[in-house]
Parts: structure tokens; C-alpha cells; sequence
């Protein structure tokens, strides 16, 4: 597929590089800033024009004349739908993305008319067929987290009927110690799959009698009412969030506090004190701080050892990482930091963070889904991106390599495995000798993502 | 460095597949020389295997100072490895010799330390064409093109090896593809030369060896006269018009073919500068010859002129005339030209026109501001910006480049050859166009040399080649500084 992104900036830079990796993809970067894009070219094999990528010049040195798709992901919203428009008017690019950051915006969805299937009659808004919001996305992510607490990662599948959920296995939960076949006889009524398990960072492959030991960091798939029932067997279960401090209120505090108010107590501090103002005016449950996240008699003075998650999402990943190592000193329960670098994030998973928030594989699990060839639903990352947890539809007559097949005998690459299959509304577990219908939506887990093409091409009928 | 051992070795595999035309040649002439390329291809495949699997663990992706060590490195080794079939076939060639001739060939330098052409074996003389033509594009960017896993390492090398001043344009996204694109040109021009020529006069065999030799602006040919064996105003014609589309950049054909139209060569100032100085040589210097009394008519002097003329100033090398016997103010002046006409992202050598242009506006800018201190002034060529940081480099390497000519005529010198022989051998090598002046001259070649000063020339078209940078870095402490 041949694809140009506008913008090199965070997003669009963690774009670039996962669409490059995958073979298929012809990947074109556009950005004002030419020491950006130099420096990008040098990381990735990707071809960089310079200027401003709403306008028909740019995008046709771009390649726009045979591109199938592009994604605008600069940080303006106007930039962004101009450039989609001029895309379909100009050269007719089929599949147009763009990023909004604006909710005003996205919740007016009338004004995005999706030109994919051929041109509509009247056009009446902007020629654009998907929206990605990052900000959304990492709110909604932090939202899910908070809800289980505990969770290192939770991710949706199947409009949310299923739900991937990572944690660490601690001493106290039912099941840590067994095996895991013994799952089944502690929680009759429902049922989950171990996806995979990583012990001091190597993968364990799961199997029945695999022990559950103290540590581990164990992924599982089940339907969203059993959640937490199967966290209990592998922690203690916590009781439910009730105290939050949020530092930094950017866009993904502030919206993240609009979630959380009406449920939740929820302070905010902010830095800069227009800003704080700001959104003291519209937040409404919200006890809205001006002060510095690092500062040590602020926190000790607004009780933090009593909070019961602390969320450092500042856009400074240094100062995120170091208010909420002080947070936790001071006594906060769970804290979480922004940390946009997989090597931070690497470095702090097994220290005082409890979890590390990566932006960029959050965002780009939708857009991924978008290019992927077959009929991808969803694409998550997960592990810091090392791993992939994929949803996509088997389509095909029956005799085929997947429809019609039980699992065993689908022959997938190594390391990728089925774990639910969502059948008419209805979630299935996928055992060993489970039979794929046509029209199931698959939910696949890869321990290694170096294989998805060929999983693609296996599902693509 | 091990893991450039490593690309290096698989490198060496593939080039092994290239003995295969010579085979098929010697095959076909019955020379007897089949299973000399037999030897000689499958020690390439094992040494390169050897090299690959010794090496197998230390594989990682390449970094951009891998890119330079392995291009030079490559190069040499490449050299080295084609002067087997070469030894095999000419018992009695020694190594320095086989060598210099290897080098040439791959560098497109076209000058040659053999005499009786015209009874060498047909696949002898094929493999020599040969390694001009893979040399033209660049061997290692054929490699790029055939090997994906390099990945972004593909580009360091496509950076390190393909001459240049602006070398982050890709023609494709994919460095694969860029690759691709270019030998796609590169070879589709190359079959209209062949046809050419076949259609101008030349039997097969010839089309084909002076097509490779052409395209890749090397010189080599298959017979001692070089060109003036044929004595053919056509297939003159038919080489002038090669070999100044050679000349040009190969990434304007390609968009020419991609957009099936003529247009993007309108905006390409540098063709357009070099057209204008050649053409304007050529008239120039018939009519100084037909003054001076060289040839008894104007239309003599010009057909001779124009493809001498045009075969040195584009660095190909090929020869109809002794031209050394001509008043040297015209050989002279087809030597400075050699310097400067070839472009960018083309089979030929020396300063490049844009650089040329570029150190041209830059001495203009000054010009101009001495009469306003305040004026702002960009460096433009037609109606691209050039950056300063590009003006500094661009000045950096005429530097290193007249200091390289400098040093290196000297130590000829040193050596005992005469001073017009030293300076145009060096010039010649440099630039790789080929015949030099004096004992290196168009009428005899560069056999008289002693092997010392046949490893000089032959360094001088190395660096020539890989644009000096790309060697030159190897020799800087900080290359090596962990």
C-alpha cells in the first residue's frame, strides 16, 4: 500500500515506523521542519518531501497521483482536514485519515462524509474516513486501567465484549501457585483463556499444567462481566478507585478528569496557572491545583499518601517519571506515568511505576487495523509493542485453512495463537477443537510481531 | 565490522551469478575459456560463503559508518576477486596489472594496460564491457536492489557509494525500489545503445560490448584503435548521443519513463549547462583545428572533435583520433572539461556540474557581496535553494579533490614519469575518463607504467569512484574511535 503521512512529529513519527516495518506498506513522509524528516530518514526506509502537506503541490511531490491512502497527523486540526480534502478533490486518494483533537469536532460527526466507497451524490463536509484522536484514545486506555485496578494493559475487542487484560501475578491471588488447568473448577460460571505469560521477561508458553508463580506477568482474554473475577485468582483484588490526582492538565488530564469526576475524586494540578483556570471553569467535581507535580509539600500537603492512583501525564516524559516516583514514596498506591520512549518504559515497568503509558502504541493500534490487508478489526499492541493482540474476521467457504478448521489444525506461525472467537454476539473460548464459522471475528495473540503478515495472509481467503 | 564482513561475503555470492554472461560467451566463441570462468565464479561463491558463514553470528542491521567501510571495502575486494578470470585467460598478466584493469573496468575508467584486444578471447574482452556496465550504477547499489535485507542500511550504502551532492531524494519510498528503478533505466537504455549500434554497423558482439561500455561511460573496447577501427561517422554519432544521455542524471530518465513524457528535463539546469559547453567546445576547437591546419576541412575537424570531445569531457574515455598529436591547448582543454561536465546521479565523474554550478553562484554571492555588504543572497541553481551546509560541502570536496590530484601527481612525479603524462594520468584516473596525454596517451595506454605507478592510477580511480569522501573516511582516527 502506498502511503503518505503527514506531519514527522510524535505521532506521525511512531506511525511511519510501524507502517514501514511491515513490507507491504510504500511509506512518504511530509513535514515542514526538514531536520525532522532528515533525521527520520536516516531511522527508517521511507522517502521524505519537504512543505506544507495541504497543499496540492506538496502532496503530489508526495506521490499523492498513486497513493491509496493518507494520513494527516499533524498537530492541526484545520491542516489536517484541508489536506484530507484536497487529497479526494485533487487526486482522488481512496482512504483518507485524519487526526482531531478537538471533541467539538468529533462529536459532530456530520461533518466527515467517508468518500471510500465511491463518490457520495452530494458532498457535503469533509472527504475524511476515519478520524484517529490520540488524546481519546490514551484518556479512554488510562480510564480502562483506573477501572481494574491492578491491570498493567486492557484492551477492547468486539465492541468491548471482550477485553485483554495484562497484570502481575502477586502471592495471594486463588490461583497463583496452581496450574492453570485448575482455573476452570475455581470459577465455574466463567471462563478466560491465558494468552500468554512472561516470566522475568521471557515468554511461557501456557499450557495446562503450567504453574501461575509470584511475578509473573500474565495476559488473558475473557468476557468483560468476568474480568474481575479472573484478576482475583491471580492478585488479591483491590478495592475499587476512589481517590485520584492527576499531574499535568493537558489534554489527556483534563479529559481524563472529565471522565473520572463523577465517580471519582479527583484533584488536578497544573503548572501553569492560565491553564489551571482555565479548566477549573469546566470541569465541574474537580479540585483544580496550580502548582508543580514535583513539588513535595504540595503533594504531602493534598494527602497523596492517601491516593489511590496517581497519573502523571504531563507532556515532559523526565518530569512524569520522576513525580511519579515521588508520588509513590510519598505513599500513593498505584501510581502510572506518561513515558513515550519504549527504553524509559522499559526501565521503569519493574520499578517504582506501577504502569507505563506509551501514547504512540496506544494511537496507532487503530490506524494499523485500518492498513492491514485481510479484515483486521483491531490491533493492539501490547508489551511495549513487542507482542500484538489482533482481531479480524474469517471469511470463506468451509475447507478452507481457517473456516471450517478446529484450531488445532489451522496451521498458524509460530507464537500465535487463537484465544476467543466472538460468534454472533456470543463469546466462545476457543479450545483446541472449537471450529471456525464464517464470519467469526478471531482474536489472535503474537508473541512475536515479525509473524502478523503471514497470520494476514492466512485469514485473508 | 564483522557484520560488514558479513554483507560483504553475501555480496560476494551474488557476484559470483555475474560470471554466468562471460561462461555463455566463451561457450558460444568456443575460446576455450569455460572453465576458467567455471574456477573462477565458483571461488567467488565459496570465498563469499566462506566470508558470510564465518561471520553468520555478528549479522545486525548496518549503521551509516558500516556503509562507508563496506563500500570501500567492497570495492577493492570486488576488484580483486574479477582479476581471477582475467590472470586465468592472459598467463603472463601480473597481478598489479589484472588489478589496474579490474578496477578500471568497475570504476568506468576505461584505461587499460593490455594491447592485442583485437585477438583476445571474445569472453575476455566481454567480462571487461561487463564490469564497466555493473560498475555505471554502482555495484553495491545493485546488491541494494537484489538484497532486502538490508533495510535502511540499503540507503547508508546507496549514500556512500552513488556520486553526488544531495543524496536524501529518493525516487521511491523504498530504497529496494529506488534501486530497482534506476538499474531499470540503466538497463533499458543500455538495450536501445546495443540496437544502436547493431543498426549503425556493429556486429553483435561489438554492439554489445561497446553498449555495456558506453552506458557505463567505462571506455573499454574491443579493439586496440579503440574506435577509430570502425571508422564509421554513424556509430560515432550513435555513441555521442549514449553517452551524453549517460552523462546526465539517471533519476531524470527514470521519472522521464515513469511520467512518459520529456517535461522534467526542461527544469534540469545542470543537463542544460552541460549541453551548452560541450556543444559550444566542439565548434569552437574544430574551428581552432581547421585554423591551425590539423584536418583540411571544417567537417573533418568537427566529426573528429565532437566525439573525442565528447567521450573525455563525459568521462567515457572512448577514441577515434590520436588527439594528442593536436595542439595541446585542445587536449588540454578536453581534460578541464572532463572535470566538470558530468552530472549528478550519473555514470560519470569528476567535480560533477553541480558542484561546478554551486561553487559558481558561490563565487558570484561573494561578488556580490562585496558591492552590498547587506544583501541576502541564497545560492540557487535554476530555481532550487541550495544550502549553505551544502555550499561548505560542496567546497570541502573540490579541496580534497585538487588535493588528491595534487598529492598524487607528485608522487608520480616522484616517481620518474614526465610532468603532462603525471597530470593528465592523474586526471584521467580521478575522473575516470581513461587516456591521459603523453606516455598514457590516446595512441598508446597505460602498459608502460611501472607497477608502482599502475597502484597509484589505481587508487586514484578508487577514490575517484566512491567521490573521495567515502574512502577518505576510513583513514580519519575518528572513524575507528569505538
Amino acid at each position: 500500500m502506498k502511503i503518505i503521512i503527514l506531519g514527522a512529529g510524535q505521532v506521525g513519527r511512531t506511525a511511519a515506523y510501524h507502517l514501514a516495518r511491515e513490507e507491504a506498506n510504500d511509506v512518504t513522509v511530509v513535514d515542514t521542519d526538514e531536520r525532522l524528516l532528515r533525521e527520520l530518514q536516516d531511522r527508517i526506509d521511507i522517502r521524505t518531501v519537504q512543505g506544507n502537506g495541504a497543499t496540492p503541490h506538496t502532496l503530489e511531490m508526495a506521490g499523492a497521483r498513486d497513493a491509496d491512502m493518507i494520513v494527516a497527523l499533524t498537530n492541526s486540526d484545520e491542516v489536517n482536514l484541508v489536506a484530507c480534502q484536497v487529497a479526494w478533490t485533487i487526486f482522488g486518494t481512496k482512504t483518507k485519515v485524519a487526526r482531531i483533537r478537538s471533541t467539538d469536532l468529533t462529536c459532530s460527526s456530520e461533518l466527515f462524509v467517508s468518500t471510500e466507497n465511491g463518490a457520495p451524490d452530494k458532498l457535503a463536509g469533509f472527504a475524511v474516513d476515519m478520524f484517529v484522536s490520540p488524546e481519546e484514545a490514551v484518556t479512554n486506555y488510562i480510564e480502562r486501567l483506573i477501572r481494574y485496578p491492578g491491570a498493567l494493559q486492557v484492551v477492547d475487542f468486539a465492541d468491548s465484549r471482550v477485553r485483554l487484560v495484562g497484570l502481575r501475578a502477586l502471592k495471594g491471588g486463588l490461583l497463583v501457585g496452581r496450574p492453570l488447568r485448575e482455573l476452570r473448577v475455581h470459577i465455574p460460571k466463567s471462563d478466560a483463556r491465558v494468552a500468554a505469560i512472561y516470566r522475568k521477561g521471557e515468554s511461557i508458553e501456557p499450557e495446562g499444567d503450567t504453574v501461575i508463580q509470584d511475578g509473573d506477568e500474565v495476559f488473558f482474554v475473557a468476557a468483560t462481566e468476568d474480568i474481575r473475577a479472573v484478576m482475583s485468582e491471580m492478585r488479591k483484588l483491590e478495592d475499587p478507585v476512589k481517590r485520584v490526582v492527576i499531574a499535568g492538565g493537558g489534554n489527556i488530564g483534563f479529559r481524563l478528569a472529565q471522565i473520572l469526576e463523577e465517580q471519582n475524586q479527583v484533584k488536578v494540578i497544573e503548572r501553569e496557572q492560565r491553564r489551571a483556570r482555565r479548566i477549573s471553569d469546566l470541569l465541574r467535581n474537580t479540585i483544580v491545583l496550580n502548582g508543580d507535580a514535583a513539588d513535595e509539600e504540595l503533594l504531602v500537603e493534598e494527602n497523596i499518601d492517601s491516593a489511590d492512583v496517581f497519573c502523571a501525564l504531563t507532556n515532559s516524559e523526565e518530569a512524569n517519571i520522576l513525580s511519579a516516583m515521588l508520588a509513590k514514596q510519598l505513599g500513593a498506591h498505584r501510581v502510572m506515568a506518561l513515558i513515550s520512549r519504549p527504553a524509559y518504559a522499559d526501565l521503569m515497568q519493574t520499578g517504582p511505576i506501577d504502569v507505563a503509558i506509551s501514547p504512540q502504541t496506544v494511537t496507532i493500534g487503530s490506524l494499523l487495523a485500518y492498513v492491514r490487508r485481510g479484515d483486521v478489526v483491531q490491533v493492539h499492541s501490547v508489551r511495549g509493542g513487542a507482542a500484538e493482540a489482533m482481531e479480524t474476521i474469517a471469511h470463506g467457504m468451509r475447507g478452507g485453512k481457517v473456516v471450517g478448521r478446529p484450531v488445532e489444525d489451522i496451521r498458524l506461525p509460530d507464537g500465535a495463537k487463537i484465544v476467543t472467537v466472538v460468534r454472533n454476539e456470543q463469546v466462545i473460548m476457543a479450545h483446541h477443537d472449537t471450529v471456525i464459522e464464517n464470519g467469526d471475528h478471531v482474536i489472535l495473540f503474537l508473541a512475536d510481531k515479525r509473524h502478523v503478515e503471514q497470520v494476514e495472509r492466512l485469514f485473508q481467503a | 565490522m564483522l557484520a560488514v564482513l558479513n554483507v560483504l561475503g553475501s555480496m560476494l555470492m551474488l557476484f559470483s551469478v555475474t560470471y554466468l554472461l562471460p561462461m555463455l560467451v566463451s561457450l558460444i566463441y568456443a575460446d576455450g575459456l569455460f572453465l576458467d570462468f567455471v574456477y573462477a565464479a565458483l571461488g567467488c561463491l565459496l570465498a563469499g560463503a566462506v566470508l558470510a558463514s564465518a561471520t553468520r553470528r555478528h549479522k545486525r542491521e548496518l549503521r551509516s559508518r558500516d556503509g562507508f567501510l563496506l563500500v570501500s571495502l567492497g570495492w577493492v575486494l570486488m576488484s580483486a576477486i574479477a582479476t581471477v578470470p582475467l590472470m586465468l585467460g592472459l598467463p603472463g598478466l601480473s597481478f598489479t596489472d589484472a588489478f589496474f584493469e579490474a578496477m578500471s573496468g568497475l570504476s568506468t575508467t576505461g584505461a587499460t594496460v593490455l594491447t592485442g584486444l583485437d585477438h583476445m578471447a571474445p569472453s575476455l574482452n566481454l567480462w571487461r564491457c561487463a564490469l564497466v556496465w555493473y560498475g555505471g550504477m554502482g555495484i553495491i547499489v545493485l546488491f541494494v536492489a537484489v538484497l532486502p535485507m538490508l533495510g535502511v542500511g540499503g540507503m547508508q550504502l546507496y549514500k556512500a557509494e552513488s556520486p553526488g551532492v544531495v543524496k536524501n531524494e529518493k525516487l521511491t519510498p523504498r530504497i529496494t525500489q529506488t534501486a530497482k528503478a534506476l538499474w531499470f533505466v540503466y538497463f533499458l537504455i543500455t538495450l536501445a545503445c546495443i540496437a544502436s549500434l547493431r543498426l549503425a554497423g556493429m556486429g553483435w558482439f561489438d554492439a554489445v560490448c561497446h553498449g555495456f561500455s558506453t552506458i557505463g561511460l567505462g571506455g573499454f573496447s574491443t579493439y586496440d584503435a579503440k574506435i577509430g577501427h570502425f571508422d564509421s561517422p554513424a556509430i560515432e554519432f550513435v555513441l555521442i548521443v549514449f553517452m551524453l544521455i549517460s552523462a546526465m542524471n539517471f533519476s531524470r530518465h527514470f521519472i522521464a519513463w515513469q511520467q512518459k513524457s520529456l517535461r522534467t528535463y526542461a527544469a534540469d539546469i545542470e543537463a542544460r549547462v552541460m549541453l551548452w559547453l560541450i556543444g559550444l567546445s566542439t565548434v569552437g576547437l574544430a574551428l581552432y583545428l581547421w585554423v591551425q591546419g590539423v584536418y583540411p576541412s571544417y567537417w573533418t575537424a568537427l566529426r573528429h572533435v565532437a566525439f573525442n570531445l565528447v567521450s573525455i569531457a563525459t568521462d567515457c574515455g572512448f577514441v577515434s583520433q590520436n588527439y594528442a598529436a593536436w595542439p595541446m591547448f585542445a587536449p588540454m582543454w578536453m581534460l578541464m572539461l572532463s572535470c566538470y561536465c558530468a552530472n549528478t546521479g550519473s555514470a560519470g565523474g569528476g567535480i560533477k556540474m553541480f558542484r561546478s554550478l554551486v561553487l559558481f553562484r558561490q563565487a558570484v554571492r561573494e561578488l556580490m557581496l562585496l558591492v552590498h555588504p547587506q544583501a541576502v543572497t541564497p545560492v540557487k541553481i535554476g530555481k532550487q535553494v541550495v544550502a549553505n551546509q551544502v555550499v561548505f560541502a560542496v567546497l570541502a570536496f573540490v579541496v580534497l579533490y585538487f588535493g588528491v590530484v595534487v598529492v598524487l601527481t607528485f608522487t608520480l612525479l616522484a616517481s620518474g614519469l614526465d610532468f603532462v603524462s603525471s597530470l593528465s594520468a592523474i586526471i584521467a584516473c580521478v575522473n575516470n575518463a581513461g587516456p591521459g596525454l603523453g606516455v598514457v596517451g590516446p595512441a598508446s595506454n597505460y602498459q608502460g607504467l611501472t607497477d608502482f605507478q599502475t597502484w597509484v592510477c589505481s587508487l586514484a580511480m578508487l577514490l575517484g569512484r566512491l567521490e573521495i569522501f567515502s574512502f577518505l573516511v576510513l583513514f580519519t582516527p575518528t572513524f575507528w574511535r569505538k
